[in-house]
C-alpha cells in the first residue's frame, strides 16, 4: 500500500529529506541547541518569557546527591523524575506515594532503591542526546484541566504545536492510551488529534495510522474535543520562538488545572506525524510561513497567531460556519468566517 | 491548495562542486581505461597475484649471506617479474633447477627486513618439464619407533596398489581422529618433524619423496606463513600432497590456488651471519588487460595521473583494497537511509558488519552475529538488573561478547566447524555498543523497535556485503581512483536530496484514500 510521489506532494507533505534541509538545517542554528535539548535551560526561557512551566522540586547533579533523593521527596505526595536532555519522553517517571512506596501511574510499584537507580541512569547518560553526563530533574506533577480527563487513560495529555519563525502552523493534541502505556508517543500507540489552529476544535483523529472516532479505552467521542484556553496557549508557544530563537519548532504544553498552559519541552526535530493526525501536509502552511519577510517574524506574538489562525483555519470548519446557520456555533467560529478581515 | 512552490537554496555551489568531482572522476577513469589499457570490465582479463615476501632477523656485525627459495614456473602458474628491495644488500637469482635469492652485505647489524616481490601470472599452460626424483635415503628408527613405522607402513603397503595410493593411505591413518596406537606414539615422538618421518618412510617403501612448501593464495593476505606440503614421485611423474592437521588448509577458499614456493625439500630460509630468522608472505590479486602494459605503465611511470596504489608496497595495497572499499559501503548506507529511509542501529555500524561479513563469508556472519547478539542482549537484561553505572555496564557487556566469542570459537572448533573460528573477525566493541543500544531500545520501545532496527542494520549491512564484495566493484575501487571522486559526488547529490523517502510513501498512504 504506496502512495504515489507526486500525489504526496499535491497534499503538501512535508518528508524528512525537505524538513532536515529546508527548516530544521536553515532554520534552527546548531548553537541554539542546547536550549531546547536541556530542560533546565528551557524553564529558564519560560520563565523570561512568562510562560508557567512545572515547578522544580530539585535536580540532581552528581552520583552522589542520588541518596538525598529520599529527603527530596519528604513530604511530596506526586512528582515525576526527568532527564534534563532527554527527548521524545525518554526516561521520564511519573509517581505518586502510596504507603511508603511509589506508585506509577499504571499500578506498578517502585521502591525508594529502583528511584535512585533510575536517577544514576539519567546522571550516567542514558536517555540523553549521545550519551553525554546528564541531570535527573524532579518536577511537581501537573494537576491536568478535568474537561480533558475523559479523553485520556493514565497520563497528560500534551498538546504539540508546530511555530515556524514564531508563527504556529500546524497542532495536535496526543492523548495516550493502554496500549501506549501511558504515554503520549504516537509510535507507541496514542491517539493523536489533529487541532483547528483557529478554534482550538479537534479535525480528526488517528491510532497508529488509522483514523479513529473515539477514544480507545474511554470510548470519549473525539470530534467534541475543544482545548480550553486555546489562544493562551497559542500565543505562549509562539513567545517560544522570540525566546529561543529557533526557526523551526515543536512546543510541548500541557493544560494545567492550576496554572493554565504550561511548556513541558521544546523540540528542535518536531516529527511528521502531527500531519495524519491532522490530514494535512504542512508544506503549503510552511511556504506561506517562507515567504514571509523579517519584519513580520518580529511582530508582537498576539498579532502572529491571530495571521496564523486566519491563513490556517480549517476549511471544513469554515464552511461549515458559512454554509448554515447553525445554533450550536462557537462565537469565535462565527467570527472566522472572514478569515481575510481578520489578517 | 495552494501551488507548492520551489525553496530557494544557496545550492549553485554544491552544484558545481558536484560537477567538478564527476568530471574529475570520470577523466580519472576514461584516463586510466584509455592510457594504461585498464578495462572497466571485470573478467576480460587475467589474475595476476602480487606476491611479497619479507625477511626479517638480526644481525651482529659479522658478513651475512640470506638464500632464500624463490618460486618457479608450475603448473597453473607463470613467474612474470622479480624484484627485491634492501638497502646496502648484493642481491642476486640464482636460476637453474632450485631458483633461490641470495642476499650478502660485508657487515650488519641490529634488526633487518628484505624484501622479495614477484608478479605471477595464473596461466592454465602446463608445464611441460618434469622434476627429477630425488635419491632415496636409507633411514633406521630406534626402538619402540622401528617396529611402529614398520607396522604402519605394512597395513598402509597391503591397502594400496601404487605410490600415490599409498601416500593416501598413510595420510589417512595420520589424519585420523582417532588413530592407533603406533600413529599415536610416532605423532607424540616426532611432533613438529612429523613431516619429515613421512618422507623417510616413503623412502624406506621406496618411494621417491620430499618436502615442499606451499603458499596459500587469499586476496588481501597478509601476514601469512608457508604450508608444508609433500611431493611424491611415481616413475617420471609426481603428484604434491596435503598434510593432515594443516590449519590453513581450511580457511582457503579456493584449495587450487596453492603456490608452491619451494619444491625441492630444500630450507625455505637460510640465514648466515643473523639470528632470529623469519619470513611472512603478503598478496594481493589484480586483474589487468594484458601483463605488458602495467609492467611498462603502472610500476615504471610516477607521474601525477598515474597516481595508483600500485606504487605502494604490497602489504600496504591489501590493505587499500579494504579502505577504498568503505566509500562503497557508506554510499550503500546513504541510499538506504535517505531516499528508502531505513532505520539502522547505530549510522554506519552497518559498514563495520559488512566488512566482517567479507572476510566471514555472509551464511557464518550472519549465524555469528545472531549468535552473539542474541546472547549479548540476554546476558546484558541480566546486567541491567545489577544496578550499574553505564561505563561499567558497557565494558562488562564488551568483556561478556569477548567471551561468547572464544566461548564459539572453541565450541565450533571441538565439533570441527572450523567456520566457526572466524567469528573472531568481528568488531567487538562495536558489537558491544549495538547489544546496549538495543537492549535500552527494547525497554524503551518495545521488541517491535528492536526489530525494526535490528533488521534494517542487518539487510543493510548485507546490501553493502554485497556490493563490497562484488568482483566488479573490488576490480573498480582497487584499479580506477576516480571512482571514489563519483563516489563523493553522489554521496552530496543524496544529501541535497529535499524529496521523499521510499517509505515515506507508504507511512502517508493514509492520504491516498481522501
Amino acid at each position: 500500500m504506496l502512495i504515489l510521489p507526486w500525489r504526496l506532494k499535491s497534499h503538501g507533505i512535508l518528508g524528512m529529506n525537505r524538513r532536515n534541509i529546508a527548516y530544521i538545517s536553515r532554520y534552527n542554528s546548531r548553537k541554539l541547541y542546547p536550549l531546547v535539548d536541556n530542560k533546565l535551560k528551557t524553564k529558564l526561557l519560560a520563565q523570561q518569557a512568562e510562560i508557567a512551566s512545572p515547578a522544580l522540586i530539585g535536580a540532581i547533579r552528581s552520583q552522589h546527591e542520588v541518596t538525598r533523593l529520599g529527603n527530596m521527596l519528604d513530604g511530596i505526595a506526586g512528582f515525576a523524575i526527568k532527564p534534563a536532555k532527554g527527548s521524545g519522553g525518554k526516561g521520564i517517571l511519573v509517581l505518586n506515594k502510596k504507603d511508603g512506596g511509589f506508585v506509577k501511574n499504571n499500578g506498578q510499584s517502585l521502591a525508594l532503591a529502583d528511584l535512585e537507580r533510575h536517577a544514576s541512569n539519567i546522571l550516567a547518560g542514558l536517555y540523553s542526546l549521545g550519551g553525554t553526563p546528564d541531570v535527573a530533574l524532579i518536577e511537581e506533577l501537573i494537576e491536568f484541566d478535568p474537561l480533558l480527563a475523559d479523553y485520556s487513560f493514565e497520563g497528560v495529555p500534551d498538546i504539540r504545536v508546530i511555530v515556524c519563525r514564531g508563527y504556529p502552523v500546524m497542532a495536535m493534541m496526543r492523548l495516550s492510551t493502554r496500549s501506549s502505556d501511558g504515554k503520549a508517543n504516537l509510535h507507541q500507540g496514542a491517539v493523536g488529534v489533529g487541532i483547528d489552529i483557529a478554534t482550538g476544535r479537534a479535525l480528526n483523529a488517528v491510532q497508529s495510522g488509522v483514523p479513529v472516532l473515539h477514544h480507545p479505552d474511554t470510548g470519549r467521542a473525539l470530534k467534541e474535543l475543544k482545548v480550553p484556553q486555546w489562544q493562551v496557549l497559542l500565543e505562549q508557544a509562539a513567545r517560544c520562538y522570540d525566546v529561543s530563537g529557533l526557526g523551526y519548532l515543536g512546543t510541548d504544553m500541557v493544560l494545567d488545572q492550576r496554572y493554565g498552559p504550561m511548556l513541558l519541552e521544546l523540540n528542535a526535530r518536531p516529527g511528521l506525524a502531527i500531519q495524519v493526525a491532522n490530514g494535512t501536509g504542512l508544506l503549503p502552511r510552511l511556504q506561506r510561513i517562507d515567504a514571509l519577510s523579517d519584519a513580520d517574524t518580529r511582530l508582537p506574538a498576539e498579532q502572529r497567531v491571530a495571521r496564523s489562525q486566519a491563513w490556517f483555519a480549517s476549511q471544513t470548519l469554515l464552511d461549515i460556519a458559512k454554509s448554515a446557520e447553525h445554533p450550536d456555533l462557537d462565537p469565535d467560529l462565527r467570527s472566522m468566517t472572514d478569515p481575510q478581515k481578520r489578517a | 491548495m495552494s501551488p507548492v512552490s520551489r525553496i530557494n537554496l544557496p545550492r549553485l555551489p554544491l552544484f558545481i562542486i558536484v560537477a567538478v568531482l564527476l568530471v574529475v572522476g570520470i577523466f580519472l577513469i576514461l584516463h586510466r581505461h584509455w592510457v594504461y589499457e585498464v578495462p572497466l570490465m571485470y573478467g576480460e582479463t587475467q589474475t595476476i597475484w602480487s606476491v611479497e615476501a619479507s625477511v626479517e632477523f638480526a644481525a651482529y656485525g659479522e658478513p651475512v649471506r640470506v638464500s632464500m627459495a624463490r618460486p618457479g614456473d608450475q603448473d597453473g602458474f607463470t613467474i612474470l617479474k622479480e624484484a627485491g628491495a634492501s638497502p646496502g644488500y648484493g642481491l642476486n637469482f640464482i636460476e637453474g633447477d632450485d631458483p633461490r635469492a641470495e642476499w650478502t652485505i660485508r657487515a650488519a647489524d641490529g634488526h633487518q627486513e628484505l624484501f622479495y616481490r614477484a608478479e605471477i601470472l595464473v596461466s592454465q599452460q602446463p608445464v611441460l618439464q618434469e622434476l627429477p626424483a630425488p635419491e632415496i635415503r636409507a633411514v633406521s628408527w630406534p626402538e619402540p619407533y622401528a617396529t611402529a613405522v614398520n607396522s604402519v607402513l605394512s597395513r598402509a603397503y597391503a591397502t594400496s596398489a601404487d605410490n600415490y595410493s599409498l601416500v593416501r593411505e598413510l595420510l589417512k591413518r595420520f589424519g585420523d581422529q582417532d588413530p592407533d596406537q603406533d600413529i599415536q606414539l610416532l605423532k607424540t615422538h616426532f611432533g613438529e618433524r612429523l613431516p619429515q618421518l613421512l618422507v623417510d618412510m616413503l623412502n624406506k617403501a621406496r618411494v621417491s619423496a620430499t618436502l615442499v612448501y606451499g603458499l596459500p593464495l587469499e586476496d588481501g593476505r597478509r601476514r601469512q606463513q608457508l604450508v608444508t606440503m609433500l611431493r611424491v614421485w611415481s616413475g617420471d611423474s609426481s603428484e604434491v600432497f596435503r598434510l593432515p592437521g594443516e590449519p590453513v588448509e581450511s580457511l582457503t577458499r579456493d584449495p587450487e590456488s596453492m603456490l608452491l614456493w619451494e619444491q625441492h625439500g630444500a630450507p625455505v630460509l637460510d640465514v648466515m651471519g643473523g639470528r632470529d630468522s623469519g619470513i611472512r608472505f603478503s598478496m594481493i590479486k589484480r586483474e589487468e588487460s594484458t601483463y605488458a602494459n602495467i609492467a611498462e605503465n603502472l610500476s615504471s611511470q610516477h607521474d601525477f595521473l598515474n597516481f595508483s596504489i600500485h606504487s605502494l608496497p604490497i602489504e600496504e595495497q591489501a590493505m587499500f583494497k579494504t579502505i577504498l572499499l568503505i566509500p562503497i559501503g557508506a554510499l550503500i548506507v546513504c541510499i538506504l537511509r535517505v531516499l528508502v529511509g531505513i532505520r539502522t542501529s547505530g549510522t554506519f555500524m552497518p559498514v563495520l558488519i559488512a566488512l566482517a561479513f567479507i572476510q566471514t563469508s555472509l551464511v557464518t556472519g550472519l549465524v555469528g552475529f545472531l549468535l552473539v547478539v542474541a546472547t549479548g542482549l540476554l546476558i546484558r537484561s541480566y546486567l541491567s538488573r545489577l544496578n550499574l553505572l553505564l561505563v561499567a555496564r558497557i565494558t562488562a557487556v564488551i568483556i561478556t561478547v569477548i567471551a561468547i566469542i572464544s566461548i564459539f570459537s572453541v565450541l565450533s572448533f571441538k565439533v570441527g566447524l572450523t567456520e566457526g573460528l572466524k567469528i573472531t573477525f568481528f568488531p567487538m566493541i562495536i558489537l558491544s555498543w549495538t547489544i546496549e543500544r538495543m537492549s535500552i531500545l527494547w525497554e524503551e520501545e518495545g521488541v517491535h523497535e528492536v526489530v525494526v532496527q535490528g533488521g534494517g542494520s542487518l539487510l543493510t549491512a548485507v546490501l553493502a556485503y554485497w556490493a563490497m564484495n562484488d568482483p566488479w566493484i573490488r576490480h573498480l575501487t582497487f584499479n580506477f581512483i576516480g571512482i571514489q571522486f563519483v563516489v563523493l559526488a553522489l554521496v552530496l547529490m543524496i544529501g541535497s536530496y529535499t524529496g521523499y523517502r521510499l517509505l515515506e510513501l507508504r507511512r502517508f498512504a493514509s492520504f491516498g484514500s481522501q
